[in-house]
């Protein structure tokens, strides 16, 4: 009996924001965000009978994602031509070892560790999010990640302004709570 | 009369923090809620955790879809799904 199922029905409701987030993230583009989520959902379902059930449902799809990131890249630099590198050291005598000092990780650029931590600080809020009740999690998305104004998501979800501030209240216990746990 | 002019409670404070986090508390309310943060030790708590959670918000930078984008999401995935079933 494997651990893990998979039941295509709940993807888009549990996993299209977090891969979304995790794609967003590395192509910078929402559009192309968006089709590479739908492609890895897609490729998903024809390949649902190699899943062995060891790794959980979201595990599995970004495997997917980060193939279907790496195909998108390779489309890209194959197309432009850019995927061309050249080092050109060791031809010029003259200035043999001053490579090394050029090679020399900049010690203040620290992007990619920057870049490191907060992705796993978006796993980790993902994950909280995920505990969340669908309503509360819905409402804080759109108020604080997409940044709506209250009338904007009252409007679109029918509700009133009390109901909302009752609903992020909840929402921002529950998942400051949960990153006690993980995070703080 | 006076006290509850001035003084505001627990719950109040914490929906005037909620409302500080997304920038729409108004200068009277953000006057009040000094006023309970310069003595309640559970509000201060609330109100810390609070700006901690608004904090790695903005730092993790996090990103979602929007409801349009999500509903043309699974209206492709659905006509998919049915060709699967």
């Amino acid at each position: 009996m494997p651990k893990h199922q998979l039941d295509p029905n709940n993807w888009i409701k549990l996993y299209s924001d977090y891969l979304f987030n995790y794609t967003i993230s590395r192509v910078s583009d929402r559009v192309t965000a968006q089709d590479l989520v739908s492609e890895t959902f897609l490729a998903g379902l024809k390949s649902m009978a190699n899943f062995k059930g060891e790794a959980s449902e979201r595990t599995w799809l970004i495997s997917i994602l980060k193939r279907k990131i790496i195909d998108h890249y390779r489309k890209i630099n194959s197309n432009k031509g850019k995927a061309e590198v050249r080092m050109n050291y060791n031809s010029d005598t003259d200035a043999e070892g001053d490579w090394l000092e050029e090679r020399v990780a900049d010690p203040f650029d620290k992007t990619a560790e920057d870049k490191l931590e907060n992705s796993e600080l978006g796993d980790a809020i993902y994950d909280c999010l995920e505990k969340l009740p669908d309503k509360q999690a819905e409402v804080f998305k759109m108020k604080t990640i997409l940044g709506y104004d209250t009338e904007t998501i009252c409007n679109e979800l029918e509700i009133t302004a009390s109901n909302l501030w009752v609903i992020i209240h909840r929402a921002r216990t529950a998942l400051a709570d949960c990153m006690q746990k993980n995070w703080f | 009369m006076r006290k509850s002019f001035l003084f505001i409670s627990c719950e109040e404070a914490h929906h005037i923090c909620d409302k500080r986090q997304y920038g729409e508390a108004t200068g009277w309310e953000r006057v009040k809620l000094g006023l309970r943060l310069s003595w309640c030790r559970i509000t201060r708590a609330y109100s810390n955790r609070n700006n901690k959670l608004t904090e790695v918000m903005q730092k993790a930078d996090v990103d979602c879809l929007k409801n349009d984008e999500r509903t043309k999401l699974q209206k492709q995935f659905e006509e998919e799904l049915a060709k699967h079933q």
